[in-house]
């Protein structure tokens, strides 16, 4: 620790603080365009200068020198510096005036006019009328890629987009040519961005130079209603704020979450907004005559129950899809109850995590923060970069520091980091594949692809054999990480909503072993011809088609509801919209289906359901906390060698995993974009 | 004194300058206006109906930069924007105005970066139900077009004191 003086004010910082840290942690406010506390230093804007005692004898750059770079006065006085000094104001100003001299003043039509870092900082540190008569820089706006829309005119040449392209996303894609005034920010060949991560720039932009661009000119920011909620399109459940206006969801940002997302989200998560419009279900539909036709609610549910009530309750059975919050899940496992059938789960991949080998077995242990203290990696059947991005540039960060030795068994794709390849198949999971022994907490991370085929459970045994053989679980460290897909997967564990004593999994069930199946939203799940399915879910995809009766739900932003993340963290989405037309909230639909199927469930709102699930699964009720559950717990595990299939990533495109997403024209556009890339590779 | 008042009675002083007063306004040109047919002089800075302006050439100014809205104490306006079709650029694709909630403040006027939403000198826009007073963009335009030689010649008339 070092003794510092800001304005005046003693305190004390580490001595590998900069001076902008230092002065932040006594509370000055410290302006800045091109410093970002996740991103390296450029020291390029020059906005943060600050005056230093006991430094060099000019302005200085605060973001750019270190407190242990400042020396004491010539009595031991410890070094000072101000923040609001009158040089420091004109420096700032200077520099302002130099900014402003090629920015353009359009903030009218400028879409992050409201929410500009320039605009705010010229607010403090501008002058009312330009001395610069000469013409404006003109640079050309560049393509790079359909999520971010550039207008290069506004450029301050901060370089924050550069730095994160190279260092988070890990693809850099994007750079500075030429320089001083010709310096241009681009993607050299002005081709799409690779990196799953692009939207983020849009973020970090400080001016609206990199704009999100389907949302292009549709809201100001002041008139947005700000929720917070979860994202479900992967299990990472990434902290996100919906930003509505009236009934619409407008656009979705991220939250700062350091355990989790930290201040990134996937480019799924940020734009699948105008899914969330397209291919709604508004209205319940009955099957008749092998057509769909719109219908009420009371006739759907008589139409409900009068095919449950002619079947024995073996013959019915139930499966919840992807991104089914836990409140929902917990209705229809009481209704299943309720109606004595055994036939529920959650798994429609055919994943083999079961609770019945503790929670342990089925969780990312060491917590996604905790990559960044493992020191070695093992990854299984999993491709982080595609099934979940915000974990990868978590990986990605871990391996930047260095000294992390990173190994993969299954695809050999571009994770954006290097590693070595182990082997394709569950044959290279062998006793002789461990972490070395200078490692002291290795991480050992299997994924879907690993464990949602037929040899699952062996593939999980023989992962946990090696586990044990790396020293994963040692000193109270777990290192053992199952990465899930699915945003309701873990929720649906921790419910233990899987088959039950002599009850049928979700592919048995789907291969025609019920004659009435109620699917809560899986959308990835193919359903034989002849049972009577329930389909509720909020859109017209797979699983609507295959119905003979439509309920329409809520999508994950029109309802609140919890998800448990592939960690095992318990978070709560707040409703941010309502859903359209007839559509309710899925648990409503589900008490209102259970008195019409005379198996009335015991609450009445959310709350009261809220309650008795807290009664059941009390950690539910630990909103954003890590519960410790039950240790792995192997016995019973199918022994036996595994298949010899090559380990296949469960998700091939990244942009079409949902329902939602795949009603997502920008989507669409990007998978179409990363498809023409990997054909390109393929040449 | 007495002697005074007596002449002053006798003489009908207070009935003649009375009089007098009355016969000088009866002569004087009249206050009133005979008001469809006559009217008061308006300022420049008079703010009556609404009005959104187009260029010389044709082209809305307004670039839906939602200011007005924003800025708008009585929540009247109310805007929705889009990139224009045929080149992209920033439009709206609605622009209503509640002229009942409308208190005629003029803060729009003033908010509007480039001249779009005016409040022009017409004040007769009387009309027999509320829904006419529910103005939209192409009624607000249309005015813009009617009333664009007053407009323009108000707003150059103020710019000096701006």
């Amino acid at each position: 620790m070092t003794k510092v003086l800001v304005d005046n004010k003693e305190i004390d910082v580490p001595a590998e603080y900069t001076l902008l840290q230092a002065c932040e942690a006594a509370g000055a406010e410290i302006p800045r365009f091109c410093f970002h506390e996740r991103l390296s230093i450029a020291g390029n804007c020059r906005m943060c200068l600050i005056e230093v005692k006991g430094g060099p004898p000019k302005p200085q750059a605060s973001c750019a020198m270190s407190v242990r770079d400042l020396r004491p006065g010539p009595n031991g006085e410890p070094p000072a510096m101000f923040t609001n000094t009158p040089m420091v104001k004109k420096a700032r100003e200077g520099v302002m005036e130099f900014l402003l001299i090629n920015h353009p003043l359009d903030c009218p039509i400028c879409d992050q006019g409201g929410e500009c870092d320039l605009q705010d900082q010229a607010m403090a540190f501008g002058v009312d009328s330009s001395r610069y008569g000469e013409n404006k820089r003109a640079v050309e706006d560049k393509y790079i890629g359909p999520l971010v829309k550039t207008s290069m005119n506004r450029c301050i040449h901060c370089t924050r987009c550069v730095r994160f392209t190279a260092e988070v996303a890990g693809t850099g894609d994007m750079g500075a040519i030429g320089r001083g005034e010709d310096m241009e920010i681009t993607t050299y060949l002005e081709t799409a961005m690779a990196s799953e991560l692009q939207g983020n720039v849009a973020d970090l932009c400080p001016v609206g130079a990199l704009l999100p661009a389907p949302q292009s000119f549709r809201a100001r920011s002041w008139e947005l209603q700000k929720t917070q909620s979860i994202d479900v399109m992967d299990a990472v459940g990434s902290a996100i704020r919906v930003d509505t206006r009236g009934r619409e969801v407008m656009r979705i940002l991220p939250r700062l979450n350091e355990a989790v997302n930290e201040e990134w989200i996937s480019d799924k998560t940020r734009q699948v907004v105008d899914g969330l419009r397209a291919q709604r279900l508004d209205r319940p539909y009955l099957r008749e005559n092998g057509k769909l036709r719109a219908a009420t609610w009371r006739e759907a549910f008589a139409a409900i129950a009068a095919k449950v009530g002619a079947t024995p309750p073996q013959k019915i059975g139930a499966i919840a899809g992807d991104l089914a919050s836990v409140e929902e899940i917990y209705a229809l496992q009481g209704l299943m109850r309720a109606l004595g059938s055994a036939n529920v789960d959650c798994r429609q991949d055919g994943s083999k995590s079961h609770p019945k080998f503790g929670r342990a077995s089925y969780l990312f242990n060491p917590g996604i923060a905790g990559i960044e203290e493992a020191d070695s990696l093992l990854i299984v059947g999993s491709n982080p970069r595609r099934e979940a991005p915000v974990l990868n540039a978590r990986i990605r960060k871990r391996w930047l520091r260095g000294n992390f030795l990173i190994g993969v068994v299954g695809e050999h794709a571009d994770l954006t980091y290097p590693y070595r390849y182990i082997g394709a198949g569950p044959e290279s999971l062998t006793g002789d594949l461990k972490a070395p022994d200078s490692s002291k907490k290795p991480m050992l991370l299997i994924g879907q692809g690993a464990l949602a085929r037929p040899d699952g459970e062996a593939v999980l045994k023989r992962a946990l054999d090696i586990a044990t053989a790396s020293r994963v679980f040692v000193d109270g460290w777990n290192g053992f990480s199952v990465l899930h897909t699915a945003a309701a997967r873990v929720g649906g564990l921790d419910l233990g909503f899987v088959p039950g004593g002599g009850g049928m999994d979700a592919l048995a069930m789907a291969k025609g072993g019920v004659d009435v199946l109620f699917n809560l939203g899986a959308d990835e799940i193919e359903v034989a011809a002849g049972a009577f399915v329930i389909y509720q879910g909020s859109h017209g995809d797979l699983g609507a088609h295959r119905a003979d009766v439509i309920l329409p739900g809520a999508a994950y932003t029109e309802k609140s509801g919890t998800w448990v993340n592939t960690e095992g963290r318990a978070q709560l989405g707040e409703r941010a919209a309502f859903p359209p037309g007839a559509a309710r909230e899925d648990w409503a639909i589900l008490r209102a289906l259970s008195e019409a199927l005379g198996h009335k469930l015991p609450f009445d709102s959310l709350s009261a359901l809220r309650v008795a699930l807290y009664r059941d699964a009390p950690h539910m009720a630990a909103i954003d906390q890590i519960v410790a559950g039950s240790a792995i717990n192997a016995a019973g595990m199918a022994a036996g060698a595994p298949d010899k299939a090559a380990f296949a990533s469960p998700i091939q495109d990244f942009y079409l995993t949902n329902p939602i997403a795949r009603a997502s024209a920008t989507m669409a556009e990007c998978s179409a974009l990363a498809r023409g890339r990997a054909r390109q590779a393929a040449e | 004194m007495r002697l005074d008042a007596a002449a002053r009675s006798l003489l009908l002083k207070e009935f003649l300058s009375a009089f007098v007063l009355s016969m000088r306004y009866f002569f004087k040109p009249k206050a009133t206006l005979n008001f469809p047919h006559e009217r008061n002089p308006l300022s420049p800075r008079f703010r009556g109906e609404h009005a959104l302006r187009r260029y010389p050439n044709g082209e809305e100014r307004c670039i839906a930069c939602k200011l007005c809205e924003a800025i708008c104490p009585a929540q009247a306006i109310t805007i929705e924007a889009g990139p224009r079709r045929n080149d992209g650029t920033r439009r709206t694709t609605r622009y209503d105005i509640d002229m009942v909630k409308c208190i005629y403040c003029g803060m729009c006027q003033e908010a509007c970066p480039v001249d779009a939403i005016v409040e022009g000198p017409n004040q007769s826009f009387a009309v027999e139900s509320r829904e006419e007073l529910l103005y939209d963009k192409s009624r607000l335009l249309e005015n813009g077009a009617r009333w664009e030689r007053e407009l323009a010649r108000n707003i150059a008339l103020d710019a000096p004191y701006r």
